[in-house]
């Protein structure tokens, strides 16, 4: 009893420490401790993420890849080795394949922008989910428009999965990708991405995973997955905002022509003929938003310091405590919700409460001092397939406590006495 | 009462509040009193446009004097919308007009809903302003 009393004290003094590392974790709203429940969005980020972007834009602010100078050097370095980092984090072959982006929605743009100019002609099929965030939709469809090409859905079923059965019927030859995201920003259920990524490959199809939410809740290695693009948000993972991640296989990225052309992204320019520079420069058009970038390497090494067995554990803990709850109060419907174990769902929740809208629950629960989300979260046909104008989420991350889970729990109830 | 006394009375009543929960408290139920919107009236030429939850915004002149009605499947954007026609309901176009709305940001409603877009405040009071410009030349 009493080792165990020792080892859970030792625990909370480190939840404490990990916690007292986020400046904006010991803050009040309303006079109220912060519970930041809205991680899914964007996660807070840690002092040495905001020390890295300080040290840059103090001291070594210079324009990477142009200058021969100490300040251009340091950041040049700075901006390169946050690509390394990315590199080993995502287990990619070079760091050819690693391309600096605004956040996922540009990685996304990017691919369906060159992908199409490459590879896509009138009548060809492209294919996505209906659990997909706006941004694994729209620039496919744009696509498809200028190319004449036809965009398709693969269904979920009532739980949230998707209906990976049907792949046969929506797969053909004219299909030339296939985008899914690795894990829906609504329904948190990690999907068969392997699975679908085979099955793809078994009649010579790409796939691009949207992992803006699987590369912070699972373990990403691109080479075991064998994907031909995963595309994610620096700010999602601790590091600054305007920072995202294309990985592409570098002969299909050798293909793909520029998406945007300007300086650093050429190899000679002349007003008859410009060649490009090689992968991954190519696809880095002007100055790039180095100083956010340079934070990837801080926001990787935090976020492998944090996954830990002890960590996930208490996450898992969290996850469980809080699926048992809206699973089973009956004024609550939950969408996306485990078939096997729990393991299925990482710890986001997206639910309506009978006759009360998403969005007072969520103004009340601000008032509170807790953090959540309201609406249609960027994925209005998945709202209209279940049904619903909106939805209310709440989303975890490591260092978020049971306690405060509870004290979510103990909110809702309130609120939703307080609007019945 | 005339418009101002109106607002003052607003301001007076929510300033014994002093706890955000009651506030909302007290909107909730000024949402809940607005009960007789018909369904047949929730058209998309009557939503505001702006709010994340839909509010329908409808009226009615008689007598030179502009009558509002208005329903949402939000309570507390009801209350509000509730507030804001039983201050504005019953009065001229230049009653309407010659209110600077300030009686929003003196109870803290734009200070503590607005920023979000999720209510809409700002849509509800451009619609009703746009309303009273709207029926200015007929009373």
């Amino acid at each position: 009893m009493r080792v165990c009393a020792r080892v859970s004290m030792t625990f909370m003094a480190r939840i404490e420490e990990i916690r007292s590392l986020f400046p904006a974790l010991s803050r009040k709203v309303y006079g109220k401790d912060l519970v930041y429940f809205d991680n899914a969005a964007t996660s807070q980020r840690p002092q040495s993420v905001i020390d890295m972007w300080t040290k840059i834009t103090s001291e070594s602010n210079a324009n990477i890849h142009r200058a021969v100078h100490r300040l251009a050097d340091e950041a040049t370095q700075a901006y390169e080795q946050a690509r390394d980092s990315v590199r080993d984090f995502i287990n990619a072959i070079s760091r050819e394949e690693i391309i600096f982006t605004s956040g996922t929605t540009a990685a996304l743009n990017l691919v369906a922008f060159s992908f199409g100019e490459a590879f896509v002609k009138e009548g060809d099929e492209i294919v996505v989910t209906e659990a997909e965030h706006h941004s694994n939709i729209v620039p496919w469809q744009m696509m498809c428009k200028r190319k004449g090409a036809v965009l398709k859905v693969l269904p979920v079923d009532d739980s949230g999965h998707l209906r990976t059965e049907m792949l046969d019927e929506i797969l053909s030859d004219k299909t030339r990708i296939m985008a899914v995201t690795h894990i829906s920003n609504v329904l948190g259920l990690i999907n068969p991405v392997k699975e679908i990524i085979e099955k793809c490959h078994a009649s010579g199809i790409p796939v691009l995973i949207d992992g803006a939410q699987g590369v912070v809740h699972s373990k990403v290695d691109v080479q075991d997955l064998d994907c031909d693009f995963y595309v994610f948000s620096g700010h999602k993972l601790y590091a600054a905002t305007g920072t995202g991640v294309l990985y592409g296989k570098k002969e299909l990225l050798d293909e793909m022509p520029p998406y945007m052309g300007g300086g650093e992204m050429v190899g000679t320019v002349s007003f008859e003929e410009t060649t490009y520079a090689p992968l991954p420069m190519k696809f880095e058009a002007g100055t790039q938003n180095f100083a956010s970038a340079a934070t990837l390497k801080s926001a990787i090494e935090f976020t492998n310091l944090l996954n830990d067995n002890e960590l996930v554990d208490k996450l898992d803990k969290i996850r469980d405590y809080l699926l048992d709850y809206l699973r089973s109060d009956e004024r609550i419907t939950l969408y996306g919700v485990p078939r096997g174990t729990n393991e299925e769902k990482i710890p986001l929740f997206s639910f309506t409460v009978k006759g009360i809208h998403h969005e007072d629950l969520a103004l009340i629960l601000d008032k509170m001092g807790i953090a959540v989300r309201s609406g249609q979260m960027c994925a209005e046909p998945l709202m209209t397939r279940f049904g619903v104008t909106g939805m209310l989420r709440v989303s975890l991350a490591p260092y978020n406590t049971l306690e405060e889970a509870e004290y979510f729990i103990r909110c809702l109830d309130k609120a939703i006495k307080m609007l019945q | 009462m005339t418009l101002q006394e109106a607002e003052n009375a607003i301001v007076e009543e929510f300033s014994m509040y002093e706890e955000w929960l009651d506030k909302y408290e007290y909107l909730i139920e000024l949402g809940k009193s607005l009960t007789d919107y018909p369904d047949s009236a929730k058209t998309d030429d009557k939503l505001i446009k702006g709010c994340q939850s839909r509010v329908w915004l409808d009226y009615k002149v008689e007598d030179g004097k502009i009558f509002f009605n208005a329903d949402s499947d939000a309570i507390i954007t009801k209350g509000i919308i509730s507030l804001l026609i039983g201050l504005y309901s019953g009065r001229t176009a230049n009653e309407i007009l010659s209110s600077d709305f300030s009686v929003v940001e003196k109870i803290g409603l734009k200070e503590n809903l607005s920023p979000t877009r999720a209510n809409g405040l700002v849509s509800m009071i451009a619609k009703i302003r746009e309303i009273a410009y709207g029926t200015e030349g007929l009373v």
